[in-house]
């Protein structure tokens, strides 16, 4: 490749440091947490404050996991996050079968329904969904996983995200499928979930997301320990400890970032493309 | 549906109409509509107890004063709204909503665009620069809030580490009524910056090679091809951008409630951190659901702006 081997211009080496520099405005403040979760105290309130930990305290992480129960906030979060994500796909999938393939009476003034979901944000609502919750048929589900997980099972932006791929689908193969005397049933289960599974893993994973970091409601909707999930409990040890002991804060704020960031490396280009077709093409 | 009187008229032609009966009731069961319901039903069912009801019982809450733990609920008709428009720090709230969204959207966009540009070109390791500034966007803004305490801590934190290099004393960042708002835009902005480089990135990769082509013909120098061809095409996804980021950024909560609990002295309460505080830590039912009806209107406006034009190109726009 004769072209590898002559003299960058100028606008090309303009371009690699600035990519270089953006890379670093956002890579350092990740860097910088991780660097911290590993030094001691001592290092960390000097002036100025060295930028290498001399010998990795991984000590930091024992006591983080110690000052509050992460193993139990692990749990939770981690039933929260797929119990809502299940619940979302489920649903999300449905209905986007329904408004693509099912006949119904009127049927676009259902659509309405759905669209006026996506109007009310969460944020809006958390007043009266505790109080709802604090009073389900005499019962109290206030502090229970059901408390935490209902209020974000519905989707709209899921089903029209599904809907518009279900409409996509080959029309042939769909039809071939009818003609063998496929119901909707064998056919949603056998046919469009594995051809529309892209945009499922896609949506699935946008969900996960969301629920994972999902930080205002589960505030609001527990107030036992044993209920907190990760963000919560994270932010309840930073109330305590923060500002006084930021090696265990950082290695607590790594215990909740890390999932994530193993699913983004494993998944990176699928979430990217996913996202970025789902935005220009919708 | 058959009635009854016809059911017994029928049920003397006895043994030809019963299974047929039996047919059409089954073929219900099967039908189209039946399943249409089943699968449309639990979404619907929880979007009324959990989105269509809260907004009656917001405005029903809006009139009223109370503790939320008194059994009793006194009727003070628009007496919340009244003094919520008359009270000076929920007019702060309002011009901190502003102040940040402007800041965050614009912050977000102008950088997302740049940085969409630069990684546009043919460069080596692109794909690791967008997975990098991409990444932050998946993170949970508590933990990243967290994160960002430590690096504006003015004496020991990564900020005042590099700009005491130079010399300068760093400004305390978040007990600073001056710099709370800034520091937050900035956690904001670095945070979400890299979804509009991504989505920009998909919409520049888009635009066909023979336009810029045809400006180049035309004699059209680098800016005006900028002006002339990108923009333009860009304009469908600048405007999605736009609006996804102003839902977005009235909604933040975790970073400025880890951060700055709205404060030092409402410097950073929005109406979002307003509608929490008054509901869930001052016992304000009345005014928190007036607050969150406020964010509702101003969000609504946006999503009617949004339905409005999505459905035509607003190449010029």
């Amino acid at each position: 490749m004769p072209e590898r081997l002559r003299w960058p211009s100028v606008g090309e080496v303009v371009s690699y440091a600035l990519m270089a520099l953006a890379v670093v405005i956002i890579g350092l403040p990740l860097l910088w947490m991780l660097l911290g979760s590993l030094k001691t105290n001592q290092e960390i309130y000097t002036l100025p404050p060295p930028w290498l930990p001399q010998t990795w305290r991984w000590e930091n992480f024992v006591d983080a996991w110690n000052a509050a129960p992460f193993g139990r906030f692990y749990f939770n979060s981690i039933v929260t996050t797929l119990a809502g994500t299940g619940l979302e796909l489920v649903n999300a999938t449905m209905t986007a079968y329904a408004f693509a393939f099912l006949r119904f009476p009127k049927k676009e003034w259902v659509f309405v329904l759905l669209l006026a979901a996506l109007m009310i944000p969460n944020q809006v609502t958390i007043l009266p969904n505790y109080l709802t919750l604090s009073d389900v048929f005499g019962q109290s589900w206030i502090n229970t996983y059901q408390g935490i997980v209902l209020p974000g099972a519905a989707t709209a932006f899921g089903a029209f995200l599904l809907r518009q791929a279900f409409l996509g689908l080959p029309r042939e193969v769909l039809d071939a499928a009818k003609v063998d005397g496929c119901g909707h049933l064998r056919l949603l289960w056998d046919i469009v979930i594995p051809l529309a599974r892209p945009v499922l893993v896609t949506f699935g994973l946008i969900s996960l997301v969301a629920k994972w970091n999902d930080y205002l409601w589960p505030l609001i909707v527990t107030n036992t320990q044993e209920m907190r999930t990760l963000t919560v409990g994270l932010t309840y040890l930073f109330d305590q400890e923060g500002n006084t002991n930021w090696g265990p804060v950082m290695a607590a704020s790594l215990f909740v970032i890390v999932p994530l960031l193993v699913i983004f490396a494993w998944a990176q280009r699928h979430i990217i493309e996913g996202i970025a077709a789902g935005a220009t093409k919708g | 549906m058959l009635s009854r009187a016809s059911l017994s008229a029928r049920e003397v032609e006895g043994a030809v109409e019963a299974p047929r009966q039996a047919a059409r009731r089954r073929a219900f069961w099967r039908s189209e509509w039946f399943l249409f319901i089943l699968f449309v039903a639990p979404n619907l069912l929880l979007f009324g107890v959990f989105s269509y009801w809260p907004m009656i019982a917001n405005v029903q809450l809006s009139t009223v004063r109370w503790d939320m733990i008194s059994p009793v609920r006194t009727f003070v008709g628009s007496a919340n709204f009244v003094y919520l428009f008359n009270d000076v720090v929920f007019r702060m709230v309002l011009r901190n909503s502003l102040v940040f969204t402007a800041g965050a959207v614009g912050g977000s966009l102008l950088l997302g665009l740049a940085t969409a540009l630069l990684l546009n070109q043919k460069l080596r390791w692109r794909n690791g620069a967008r997975a990098v500034l991409f990444a932050p966007t998946l993170l949970s803004g508590a933990a990243i809030g967290i994160v960002w305490v430590y690096i504006f801590d003015p004496r020991f934190g990564l900020l005042a580490r590099i700009i005491g290099a130079v010399g300068i004393n760093s400004p305390n960042w978040l007990t600073d009524p001056a710099w709370a708002m800034p520091a937050v835009i900035i956690v904001y902005v670095w945070k979400n910056v890299g979804f509009s480089t991504v989505i920009y990135l998909a919409g520049l990769q888009a635009i066909p090679k023979d336009l810029y082509e045809a400006a180049r013909v035309d004699g059209a120098g680098v800016l005006w091809r900028f002006r002339s061809v990108t923009l333009p095409m860009l304009s469908p996804i600048t405007f999605f951008l736009v609006i996804t980021a102003l839902l977005n950024s009235f909604q933040a909560f975790d970073i400025i409630k880890v951060m700055t609990e709205g404060g030092p002295v409402d410097a950073t309460n929005t109406l979002i951190y307003y509608v929490y505080e008054q509901g869930f830590v001052a016992y304000n039912a009345g005014r928190a659901a007036a607050a969150a009806l406020v964010l509702f209107v101003i969000m609504f406006g946006i999503t009617l702006v949004q339905l409005r034009y999505a459905e035509e190109r607003v190449h010029y726009a």
